[in-house]
């Protein structure tokens, strides 16, 4: 219902990947071009007859592929992801650096973008000087850096500095000076690329509190991006969160902060995967994998989830049994699943045999969980394989939102749907 | 803070911005705040500060009289032999640190570049702007040689203006191209000084282009400082020296058509300056 300030449509940035084929010069040089020109004209030369080679090895890279979002004004969005996901592609979108590939960016007012802070500072000029210089690299006119000098330079504690070159500055100084500029900006739209990992405790305390009145006591829209949960969520009420230049989701920020941390935590792991060793040998499981609803070993509540399973038969036998249980993170088996048929092709026949078992409705609470298989032999009551730990999966609730109550992370292990009546006796 | 409601900005894949010129018109006080930092830094922590703006072209010019005055007895359109060289050496300078500050600008930059918007065009014009501010300190010593050589100059002067804009129109067309090919291919740094080395040869700053024979003039007009140099002695030197008019317009055309091309080429490559630089 709203007129949104800042709507992206289908946006997209591909970027070149240049493998180096030879030698390991960072820049392109005009030597190096013409010389590699020349070798390849040579060689397309020398091998006319065969078919043609192709130039030296470009690989075509999506940083960003099919984003799409709307900001309503005076909104405050987070944008987090893992290293890579593309978020500095999309502040750069956003703030004109560089030009989409594909799709559309709409602005309804002036931006600010704040990726890093002293841009533009030269360690020549004095503080007030380079104040001046900074609030124009940053779009900011005479007049009103003019106007808001005093202020800047109080909230820096910088008063005494103001005429020394600032090469001269400490470090702190020098980043609280730029960050000052920085604050006092006043667009419609500011974007904030982690610059409060700056300064010491007390500094970031105070950055974090002007970003808050930034965004909640002088509505403005702002965008900011950050590492730091507790940043994200301090400041903002909306989060979208990206993974390989694509939007994962975009929600409420406690329930991306959960996905993402979910994330984080299935990719320390070797994610919902397990491959058997080589040499082994005899009827055993050759893999295992979960196709979970978020992909990438992360679980949302209540939605369907597949467990595969293949296994590899040296020696059919009619009373092969295969199971597998859900396990906790305490080692507890929470759920069991099995599969007891004499007449499956695995009894009869040797080969490697690919199993699916679905779960339509996966109730576990949000938690790390882990499966455990059985492979045995029923009639001679042998257990032929057992595995543990493996394929470790996140469940997560972030689709679900109880906001009288947040999820906790221990409340229960099983969460199924329930109808409540109240009556009155 | 501006009250007035901005237009809806449309960036989309592929198309060149419309407010380019608008922006460039509302980023002119960060043009203005970049030339000013750069001749602020430049002259700060130096011994002599302003001074070097005055040295080296008056030192060169020096060299240039004795070597092409008095050694090799060049001829002078009767003006004093320091007079002559110093109405080439002003433009030539001009012409010789804006082609080499323009064409490193972007490079020394680059920081700002990757991560803040504005017109690019921005940073190449204001490193013009620096050199122009020597420019200008480098006139008080075309005065001093007047005066002491009682020499005075006629009505041509007020069109000065004129060249000096012509010579800006030479230093930016070819600035920007090299601006353009430096950020993309770093190994362009090592030729400008060459350029420039030939360029002082081949250009008539120690000698006046009337020493060149007839049939080969309109070749020589080919480089565009020829027509610059010429013009500055015509209109400084009044009617002392002339102006070889078809080689000045194929001059002219030839600026203009640099200039023209030179802000061509770097809007094309502009969009992908932060992705490579």
């Amino acid at each position: 219902m709203f007129d949104p300030i800042i709507r992206v449509e289908n946006l997209g940035k591909q970027y070149i990947l240049n493998h180096q084929v030879e030698g390991f010069y960072r820049y392109k040089a005009l030597r190096d071009v013409l010389v590699n020109q020349l070798k390849f004209l040579g060689k397309n030369f020398l091998q006319f007859q065969k078919k043609k080679i192709t130039p030296p090895t470009k690989e075509l890279f999506w940083a960003l592929k099919e984003v799409s979002f709307e900001i309503a004004p005076g909104e405050a969005i987070g944008i987090i992801g893992r290293n890579g996901a593309g978020k500095s592609t999309l502040l750069k979108l956003l703030s004109r650096i560089t030009v989409p590939t594909r799709g559309r960016i709409t602005i309804q007012g002036r931006v600010a973008s704040l990726l890093e802070v002293g841009t533009g500072f030269h360690p020549e000029l004095t503080g007030r000087e380079n104040i001046y210089l900074n609030g124009a690299v940053l779009g900011m006119s005479r007049v009103e850096i003019k106007k808001k000098f005093d202020e800047i330079v109080a909230f820096a504690e910088v008063e005494r500095f103001l005429d020394t070159p600032v090469k001269h500055y400490s470090s702190g100084m020098y980043v609280r000076l730029a960050f000052a500029v920085a604050a006092h900006l006043e667009p419609e739209i500011l974007i904030v690329d982690e610059v409060l990992a700056v300064g010491d405790s007390a500094f970031q305390k105070k950055c974090l509190g002007k970003m808050g009145d930034v965004a909640t006591k002088e509505g403005r829209t702002v965008l900011f991006v950050s590492h730091s949960m507790s940043a994200v969520t301090q400041l903002t009420k909306r989060c979208i969160l990206l993974s390989g230049g694509q939007i994962q989701f975009d929600g409420k920020t406690n329930q991306a902060v959960q996905l993402y941390l979910a994330g984080q935590k299935s990719s320390d792991e070797a994610a919902a995967y397990y491959q058997a060793p080589y040499h082994k040998t005899g009827n055993h499981v050759a893999w295992a994998r979960i196709q979970t609803s978020e992909g990438q070993g992360i679980h949302c509540w209540g939605q369907s989830i597949i467990f595969e399973f293949a296994l590899y038969i040296t020696v059919p036998h009619e009373s092969l049994c295969f199971c597998f249980q859900v396990v906790n993170e305490f080692q507890q088996a929470i759920c069991i699943f099995w599969l007891f048929r004499p007449q499956a092709p695995y009894c009869h026949n040797k080969g490697t045999f690919l199993l699916k078992c679905q779960v339509p409705k996966l109730r576990l609470y949000m938690g790390s969980y882990t499966i455990t298989t059985w492979l045995s032999e029923r009639c001679s009551n042998t257990v032929l394989e057992n595995l543990t730990n493996l394929c470790p999966f996140e469940v997560t609730m972030h689709k679900f939102e109880r906001p009288e109550y947040e999820w906790q992370r221990d409340e229960c292990t099983y969460l199924d749907d329930a109808d409540w009546k109240v009556l009155e006796c | 803070m501006s009250n007035s409601h901005p237009p809806a900005l449309v960036i989309e894949a592929g198309r060149t911005e419309k407010q380019y010129w608008q922006d460039l018109w509302r980023y002119r006080e960060l043009f203005y705040f970049l030339a000013w930092r750069d001749v602020l830094v430049r002259y700060k922590q130096t011994v002599v500060g302003v001074a070097w703006a005055l040295i080296r072209p008056f030192l060169t010019m020096i060299v240039f009289t004795i070597v092409f005055g008095k050694l090799a007895q060049l001829p002078s359109p009767g003006v004093p032999y320091p007079i002559l060289v110093f109405t080439a050496m002003l433009p030539w300078q001009f012409f010789a640190n804006s082609l080499s500050e323009c064409s490193s600008s972007l490079i020394a930059n680059s920081n700002m570049i990757s991560k803040v918007y504005f017109p690019r065009l921005i940073v190449p014009t204001s490193a013009v702007m620096v050199s122009f501010v020597d420019f200008i300190i480098a006139s008080g010593i075309l005065l001093g040689l007047m005066i002491w050589y009682n020499f005075v100059p006629d009505w041509r002067i007020v069109t000065l203006p004129l060249f000096i804009l012509i010579t800006t129109a030479v230093a930016m067309g070819s600035g920007l191209w090299f601006a353009a090919f430096n950020v993309e291919y770093r190994d362009f740094r090592y030729i400008v000084p060459f350029v420039i080395q030939i360029g002082l040869y081949i250009t008539p700053v120690g000698f006046s282009s009337a020493i060149i024979p007839q049939k080969w003039r309109l070749l020589y007009s080919l480089n565009p400082m020829v027509s610059v140099i010429d013009g500055f002695r015509w209109a400084i030197l009044g009617g002392k020296s002339q102006i070889y008019l078809p080689g000045f317009l194929l001059s002219l055309s030839f600026v203009i058509l640099l200039l023209v091309s030179g802000i061509w080429y770097f809007r094309k490559m502009e969009q992908s300056f932060a992705d490579i630089i």
